[in-house]
């Protein structure tokens, strides 16, 4: 157990150079001079060549990005703004908590929504509730986030007014000049976005869910279990579930990982000032480190979850764990 | 005296097992096949019989060369073939071929019939089109199925027609060898029947040579010549099929022999039950010595535990064991079992 | 002395996309206590489904049962599944072909256990996990105290077959239906688990019925033995009647296309062709495709099942002439039997 930790590990260390380099790259290979855009229209040449010079864009590639590890791991920095010289690890600490809030609470919503409803599919396959069940995971799969939570919010922002169009609220530490705070605010703003990417994301779930119900009732252990007398709950509860619902916990677990990059869509729409709207600007500014931040931390977390998640398999399912 | 086909001397095949963090280190192995050597006879059927996990599905597939051998020399016709290339091997492959157990996997659903007992031929080139189409055809009705049916797919069959098939698929390229791997072990006992007379059948019209593997020793005996016993990985006895069944020399055969369930109420009250204790050990730590020695009811320690019995002589004529105390006498007697196993505690792990 | 199992006129139909499946149609047997019975047959004839059918355990939506299944003079084919669920793993206990895939996986075997035997007494958990090693160190698996804990994949196959017996008998059922017990073991594990089941038999009095497609497996095993074909019962009698002479030109087909340990056979009895469909079986007596003594009559109509005339409680189900049966019987018997003595 302890040598498959370090060698994934050893393995996460490897994928995060990768990631970091492969970004570098990219934004080298852009045609735009980020110097310009720092120091601003009006701009004379040999400012922007001065611009250029402070912010270490005349050097070579390898030497920013060395620069870039150098402070990373000693300093624990992400380096400043090009745009305002501020420090990147605030932003990303500012934004991250509001992308956080919006996926898990998305997450739980999905789960609260797609387990019930894909077990009673799987128990009455082909029933109309079944029928109606497919046909939301085709819409699930298939309508833009970004659609849906335009609709929610013009039907039940603008027109119903039942709740906020856009706008975040801070749950603790509330900030003197905001004008709502407090867990109240907090989730009432945020009640319309975790719809939003709930309803999308539960399609793919509702399916994964009624996929793996209806496998492990077909299988032999559920069968003995009845033989031996258990009434249906038990055998549902103890056999059943706890077999199926695994992986869909693990396919969970990587999705959080994933969408703490940034669910960018919603967060424009909603006016959530979270990563996505974060990355968004920074690609925008050509602003580099910005941007080089949010990708480490969409890149720390999918590792990060994704060996959550391989652990958490390992240690519910004995066949793993004991090998 | 017939021509040796296939001679088989030291088999071995390893599967490693790794450990480490960036760098795997072999640490064991898993000893799937360790040391299998015999003589294959043109015209004869070999028997193999064993219980799981006694290699002898490895090591069938080592003598075809779809598993590379670790250590041993194969012998076909002459020519060693155990250190030969991919591309070297593929001409010989005319003259090998196998059946596979599980006539549901080992057909390719989405082709039909006719590509599936053509591509051998196709392969390697062999006639034209219209002509592999005649052959196809004709081989369907050697195994007993309508020409006719070129065009299905394997799904429209049942199991022991879909066995018919791969038995044709084997015949196409008319080999002289064919490994059998359990080829009836996933069909029915009135379809069985048809299948082992269809292969006897075959086998005296083209002459063929079979290495039949199956775990169920009834139908070894009526198909093969001689049977090779296997235990761990080892061949433990060796015999014409007569001299093994009815005076069997190795404790383990005796064993098997013992335990299976004859057809019989009246002489199944007359026989003496010989329960074999424990399970087959692990093949990555086997025993010490002679593989069997912590289940065998001959056990003499301080030998059977140090000097590892090898295949020798023990009766007759080609009849080998590889054990320090064969048995004398069959059916087993009482004063035959020396060592009395249940009066020892941990049996079996 | 009432049977302690009386099946009658069991049938059992499915649903399918394909139209009705008739999987077990008029099936009659009885079984002693302290005796076993054998149920033979090959794949497709419906002997599993005969058994799940008595335990109740068929899906419940396409599926329709009709006759009665008397145990102990109750019947329970249309009980109410808390009756039923009283029944199973209590009186009546059912030991399925695969212990890998029949055991849950993560769970420990000592938890399955438990859970059998909190599901029927009401004891405390302490006191289940004492009988769970006891039942255990019943079926011969060495250190139960520690193995209890283990997980369904740390065993070998046939101490996972062992584990499943374990379970099946720790609420010392009255009747123990086995489904292919040893039919994925290895043969010297078969022997083991045989012997064991034998022994548990004379221990505990229980009544035994042992679904397989091996013969060898019911000479040595059985005291009463039903051939299926087809969804019907085609021969019924003790093992000795149905070795020695049986009267039905199946079970001469399927004796004779056994391959022998014992003897030497040139070339198998084949009975041609391949069972039938059950969507669509054939008309009158099931067998008459595939028989060679087929006559007009059993083209027409379903033979019943009738005593033999020495011996009414051997049954069969065929329009030969008994004359000819026993003729072709002891040609059978001449030819297997009597050179397996010889051997």
């Amino acid at each position: 157990m302890v040598q498959y930790l370090v060698r994934r590990l050893l393995w996460a260390g490897v994928l995060f150079l990768a990631v970091t380099i492969v970004t570098y790259v990219i934004f080298f290979l852009v045609p735009a001079n980020p110097a310009r855009l720092a120091a601003g229209q009006a701009a004379t040449p040999e400012r922007v060549a001065l611009v250029e010079e402070r912010l270490g864009l005349n050097d070579p590639i390898y030497e920013q990005y060395w620069g870039f590890l150098k402070r990373l791991v000693f300093d624990g920095s992400l380096g400043e703004s090009f745009v305002d010289r501020s420090s990147v690890n605030d932003e990303i600490f500012r934004a991250a908590p509001i992308t956080a809030s919006l996926v898990f609470g998305a997450m739980i919503l999905v789960l609260v929504i797609s387990v019930p409803i894909g077990i009673l599919s799987a128990l009455r396959p082909r029933s109309v509730l079944d029928r109606v069940a497919m046909t939301y995971v085709l819409l699930g799969i298939s309508l833009p986030s970004f659609w849906v939570a335009l609709v929610l919010s013009y039907i039940f922002g603008f027109r119903l007014g039942w709740t906020p169009i856009a706008g975040y609220c801070e749950v603790v530490s509330v900030p003197q000049a905001a004008n709502c705070g407090g867990f109240g605010d907090w989730a009432y703003h945020m009640v319309l976005p975790w719809l939003a990417l709930a309803i999308v994301q539960a399609g793919i779930y509702v399916r994964f869910v009624r996929a793996e119900v209806m496998d492990t009732m077909t299988q032999d252990y559920v069968r003995t279990a009845r033989a031996k007398g258990a009434p249906e709950r038990k055998v549902m509860k103890d056999h059943i579930l706890r077999n199926a619902l695994l992986p869909v916990i693990t396919i969970l677990g990587m999705d959080i990982g994933l969408l703490l990059g940034g669910a960018i869509f919603i967060e424009t729409v909603f006016g959530l000032n979270g990563l996505g709207g974060t990355a968004i600007r920074s690609i925008g500014q050509f602003d580099l480190p910005v941007l080089q931040g949010v990708v480490i931390f969409g890149a720390v977390a999918i590792i990060l979850f994704t060996l959550i998640v391989d652990l958490l398999y390992a240690w519910v399912d004995p066949r793993i764990r004991l090998t | 005296m017939a021509d040796e086909l296939l001679v088989v001397e030291g088999l071995k095949k390893h599967f490693p097992v790794t450990r480490g963090i960036i760098f795997q280190r072999q640490i064991d192995a898993v000893r799937a096949v360790d040391g299998v050597s015999f003589t294959l006879n043109e015209g004869e059927t070999l028997g193999v019989v064993g219980e799981s996990g006694c290699g002898k599905s490895t090591m069938a597939r080592c003598l075809l060369k779809l598993i590379e051998p670790t250590e041993g020399k194969i012998v076909f016709r002459g020519r060693d073939i155990s250190k030969l290339s991919r591309r070297e091997m593929r001409p010989l492959r005319r003259e090998m071929m196998m059946v596979f157990q599980d006539p549901y996997a080992s057909l390719n659903v989405r082709k039909r019939v006719g590509f599936i007992v053509a591509e051998a031929l196709e392969v390697h080139g062999i006639a034209t089109p219209a002509e592999r189409k005649r052959r196809v055809q004709s081989l369907l009705e050697v195994v007993g199925l309508n020409p006719e049916h070129y065009n299905r797919f394997p799904h429209e069959f049942s199991g022991g027609q879909r066995q018919r098939i791969g038995i044709a698929r084997a015949l196409a390229i008319n080999p002289t060898l064919i490994v059998c791997d359990e080829p009836v072990s996933a069909l029915d006992v009135s379809v069985q029947a048809q299948i082992l007379n269809l292969l006897k059948d075959l086998q005296r019209e083209f002459g063929l040579t079979y290495i039949f593997i199956a775990h169920d020793l009834n139908v070894v005996r009526h198909i093969s010549d001689r049977v090779m016993v296997m235990y761990l990985g080892k061949p433990v006895e060796l015999a014409s099929r007569t001299e093994l069944y009815t005076a069997p020399k190795h404790p383990y055969t005796g064993a098997l022999l013992a335990a299976v369930p004859i057809p019989d109420p009246a002489l199944g009250r007359l026989r003496q039950r010989v329960v074999l204790e424990g399970d087959v050990p692990n093949p990555i730590n086997p025993p010490a010595a002679c593989n069997f020695h912590p289940r065998c009811p001959r056990f003499h320690e301080g030998h059977c535990d140090v000097d590892t019995p090898e295949l020798r002589n023990v009766a007759g004529h080609a009849h080998t064991a590889a054990c320090h105390y064969p048995l004398e006498k069959w059916p087993m007697t009482p004063e035959e079992i020396r060592y009395d196993r249940s009066r020892t505690a941990a049996v079996g792990s | 002395m009432t049977a302690l199992l009386d099946v009658r006129d069991l049938r059992t139909q499915f649903q399918t996309e394909d139209g009705f499946v008739k999987a077990v149609d008029g099936v009659d047997f009885t079984v002693e206590s302290g005796k076993t019975i054998g149920i033979v047959g090959e794949s497709g004839c419906g002997k599993s489904v005969t058994c799940l059918t008595i335990m109740g355990l068929n899906e419940s939506r396409n599926t329709t049962s009709s006759g009665q299944v008397l145990f102990n003079g109750e019947d329970i084919l249309g009980a109410s599944g808390s009756r039923l669920r009283s029944l199973r793993g209590k009186e009546i206990a059912m030991i399925f072909q695969d212990p890998m895939t029949s055991l849950n996986p993560v769970h420990t075997v000592g938890r399955q256990l438990v859970e059998t035997v909190l599901l029927h007494n009401d004891i405390s958990k302490t006191e289940a996990r004492g009988r769970a090693r006891e039942a255990l160190k019943e079926v011969g698996i060495p250190r139960a105290e520690q193995r209890v804990d283990d997980y369904p994949h740390q065993f070998s196959g046939g101490m996972r077959q062992r584990a499943m017996i374990a379970m099946a008998m720790i609420n010392d059922p009255k009747l123990l239906i086995a489904d292919e017990p040893t039919t994925a073991l290895d043969v010297t594990t078969q022997a083991q688990i045989l012997s064991l089941m034998q022994k548990l038999q004379e221990d505990h009095g229980t009544a035994i019925v042992m679904i397989t497609h091996d013969l060898g497996v019911v000479a040595e095993t059985a005291h009463e033995v039903v051939v299926m074909y087809a969804a019907k019962v085609v021969e019924r009698g003790t093992v000795d009647a149905i070795f020695t002479a049986p009267q039905h030109p199946y079970t001469w087909g399927l004796l004779g296309s056994l391959p022998r340990l014992d003897a030497e056979i040139d070339r198998l009895a084949q009975i041609p062709g391949q069972p039938p469909s059950l969507l669509n079986p054939p008309r009158g007596c099931r067998f008459h495709p595939r028989c060679a003594y087929v006559m007009d009559v059993c083209k027409e109509k379903v033979p019943e099942l009738m005593g033999v005339s020495h011996d009414a409680d051997h049954e069969q189900a065929c329009f030969l002439d008994e004359e000819t049966k026993t003729r072709e019987a002891a040609r059978l018997f001449a030819a297997t039997m009597a050179a397996g003595t010889s051997g």
